[in-house]
């Protein structure tokens, strides 16, 4: 892990050029630096949130809209309280009880939270690519909070912080050399893709664990070591990170039932019990406890960094916000930047 | 009243051999009546071709709408209606409609859907559908996944000696992706299959051909490993043609990047090393037909998330340009590029057309083979502007196109 001697002040490109983009809709559109800087931002928020008066200005008098097409409860919330700590006013539109069901189409949508003159519009939707559709189609920066199997990088940014924190390391800190092993269902995860980028442009050795049917082809040219033995994938690694398996393919589709799933890719107790004692285990939740992950790993007070990345998660999403809404505001360094590279 | 005759002079004859010769042709009462070197007769109406190809007008294998500025466009003169309609062409009378949708100045020939409702349960009425005008009868854009019904049809399509065209996509494995898989896929998070999709469909349709004797041909192949296996089976004798579309010569799946939804294809885009198994294979005549799977889709089809768009491109006007950067590439002769977009979809459909012969039809185009412009998805003719070709600087213009020796482009 390589830890940055330049003041936090010189370590990125002045003003906007920190961060040129006007939208997050993916780790893939990010540069190292850019990530980082992401993080590091973030840093403030993470120390404002455990401060008993959470509440900052910043985004006083703007509007941000969380259009979820697909049903969420903590990632909503956690944009919700994000917006809010900010000061901004946040409205919460829900598929399920909006005219998406009456057969609006997604760019209608678009268009109409458009008119409502949305300062941020934060978006989830079951289809891979559907929130960069809206996005370019709308003036205002768009969140990707999770879009089909692609992409869901708020997710990613705040497990590297929670990593980051976790090992103690400084602002400005990569993950050079950390060893990470993914494991679960690969193939329709959206955080595995985002985690995949983020982890390899931040230097670490990304190892993808699942059965084949739960593998994409060719994952390795992401930059990923493929496994299939659970057992192996855990040998070396630093942190071991989860992913939940939907119930519906556990259900002979993709594996033949849950406790077969458990036996082979189970995070259980007794795996847990092999590894060295500084592996450190994460979930980007919701969890099944007794399937992926046993209870007794889940809450371990000290290597379980899960409700961790929950508390990043809020400081993560602050730190976009305020940071894609820059331009918009005025901020000095940022405005200047207007036509930068989008 | 008969129009007077009339004489295209100073063209270059695309004929079914050789280099384009330098020569006219006489047409009289909508037929080809003589040419070569010949010149016009007293009294004929005279059209200088300006040293323009004359070809004969495309024979399109397979499109989903019937779109005639597209197909004047294009060069078109007859198009195979796939029988994936709303409702399908499962019908006699739908058929016989269909039929005549499209006179004077354009030939539609029905594809007629194989099985009920295109579902692959229940055989349709093929011979009353044949009576009724279809040349062909299809699977439309999907697969019978029960290899018993697959049987009973090629063997009831073998006794009929009808055409039967089939899309080669194993369902099973297909599922709902729309992608092939690969790095591509997995990098977007698209629902993706192997390209063995296809492979598995033509391997069984060959194997109940050879077994049936019918004659099949695949709409499009677009796979090395099912090319391979087309070429061995016309080895052996097997009654088999197969065709494709120029996205699968020209592009691959790298253009899914950003979620080009005009890149949304069915079957979809396939790696860079198929893409040049295609060309392999139409230059060494294992691919019989480029068609253009014309599927005019609006922005309610298209403007979606990629999954969510529906399959198909407009591609009638784009058909020509892009098969002659074969022949500028010298993977096959102007003749040959002829063949594929007509002589041999005509033959396919047993209709007297395609070539440039006396007593033909005159279905014919002027072309200029060279003459440059740029696809332009705002700017087509079509009914929409869904190319995955937009931008793109091509060759090759239709100047004139004739249907029966009257002009109508």
């Amino acid at each position: 892990m390589t830890e940055s001697n330049f003041p936090a002040q010189s370590r990125y490109p002045e003003g906007g050029l920190a961060f040129p983009h006007r939208d997050l809709t993916g780790i893939s559109h990010l540069a190292r630096h850019e990530i980082l800087y992401l993080l590091d931002e973030a840093e403030q928020w993470l120390a404002l949130n455990r401060q008993r008066h959470k509440r900052a200005e910043v985004l006083s008098g703007l509007t941000i809209i969380n259009a979820f097409f697909e049903n969420s409860t903590r990632t909503l919330l956690s944009f919700e309280i994000a917006g809010k700590r900010l000061g901004a006013d946040v409205v919460n539109m829900h598929a399920a009880t909006s005219s998406v069901k009456k057969g609006e189409t997604l760019i209608d949508t678009a268009m109409t939270l458009n008119a409502m003159r949305a300062d941020a519009i934060v978006i989830r939707h079951a289809s891979s690519g559907a929130v960069q559709l809206i996005a370019d189609k709308v003036d205002c920066p768009v969140l990707n909070a999770g879009d089909g199997s692609h992409e869901h990088p708020t997710q990613a940014l705040l497990d590297a912080l929670t990593i980051r924190h976790a090992l103690g390391l400084a602002p400005g800190s990569d993950l050079n050399g950390l060893k990470v092993t993914i494991c679960g269902d690969i193939l329709h995860s959206r955080v595995a893709r985002s985690n995949i980028l983020s982890l390899t442009a931040l230097g670490a050795d990304v190892t993808v664990c699942a059965p084949p049917a739960l593998m994409p082809a060719e994952i390795e040219a992401m930059g990923v070591t493929p496994s299939h033995d659970f057992d192996a994938a855990l040998q070396g690694a630093d942190v071991v990170m989860m992913l939940r398996l939907q119930l519906e393919r556990m259900s002979g589709q993709f594996i033949p039932s849950p406790r077969e799933y458990r036996h082979l890719y189970g995070l259980t107790l007794e795996r847990f019990g092999k590894l060295p004692p500084n592996v450190l285990v994460m979930h980007p939740g919701p969890m099944n406890r007794g399937i992926e992950i046993d209870s007794q790993v889940a809450d371990h007070p000290t290597r379980s960094l899960i409700t961790r990345q929950v508390e990043s998660g809020v400081a993560i999403r602050m730190a976009c916000l305020d940071v894609l809404t820059r331009r918009a505001r005025g901020v000095p360094g940022w405005a200047a930047a207007e036509g930068a590279a989008a | 009243m008969t129009p007077r005759p009339l004489t295209i002079t100073g063209g270059k004859l695309v004929l079914p051999t050789g280099a384009p010769l330098p020569g006219a042709v006489r047409i009289a009462d909508g037929r080809i009546v003589a040419l070569g070197a010949i010149s016009a007769e007293p009294g004929d109406d005279v059209l200088d071709a300006k040293g323009a190809l004359i070809t004969p007008g495309l024979v399109d294998l397979g499109v989903f709408a019937i779109d005639k500025p597209a197909f004047h466009f294009g060069g078109i003169t007859r198009a195979a209606l796939m029988p994936d309609q709303g409702p399908p062409l499962d019908h006699p009378a739908r058929v016989r409609f269909a039929a005549q949708s499209g006179k004077p100045d354009m030939w539609v020939h029905p594809l007629g859907a194989a099985t009920r409702g295109l579902e692959g349960v229940e055989l349709a009425e093929i011979a009353l559908m044949r009576d009724a005008g279809a040349k062909a009868v299809a699977t439309g854009r999907r697969w019978i996944a029960d290899s018993g019904v697959m049987l009973r049809l090629m063997s009831y399509c073998a006794m009929l000696d009808l055409v039967l065209v089939t899309h080669a996509e194993d369902a099973g494995i297909a599922g709902t992706a729309v992608a092939t898989a690969g790095e591509m896929a997995t990098r977007l998070g698209l629902p993706a299959a192997p390209a063995e999709a296809e492979s598995l469909a033509v391997a069984r349709d060959l194997a109940l051909a050879e077994l049936t004797g019918c004659r099949l041909h695949f709409r499009q192949v677009t796979t090395t490993a099912a090319l391979d296996l087309v070429r061995a089976a016309k080895a052996r004798g097997v009654k088999v043609t197969a065709g494709v579309t120029p996205a699968h010569f020209m592009l691959s799946d790298l253009e899914l990047a950003n979620f080009r939804t005009f890149c949304r294809l069915s079957p979809p885009l396939r790696s860079d090393a198929d893409r040049h198994a295609v060309i392999s294979a139409i230059a060494d005549g294992t691919i019989d037909v480029i068609a253009s799977g014309h599927d005019p889709r609006g922005a309610e089809d298209k403007r979606l998330p990629f999954a969510d768009a529906e399959p198909g491109m407009a591609g009638a006007e784009t058909l020509l340009p892009l098969t002659l950067t074969l022949v500028r590439d010298g993977h096959i002769d102007m003749a040959r590029a002829f063949a594929l977009l007509a002589g041999n979809p005509a033959a396919l459909l047993g209709v007297e057309a395609g070539k440039l012969e006396a007593g033909l039809e005159a279905d014919l185009a002027l072309v200029e083979p060279e003459r440059p412009w740029i696809v332009d998805r705002s700017k087509m003719a079509a009914t929409a502007g869904n190319t995955p070709f937009d931008r793109r600087p091509v060759e090759g213009r239709v100047t004139a196109l004739f249907k029966g020796g009257n002009r109508i482009a």
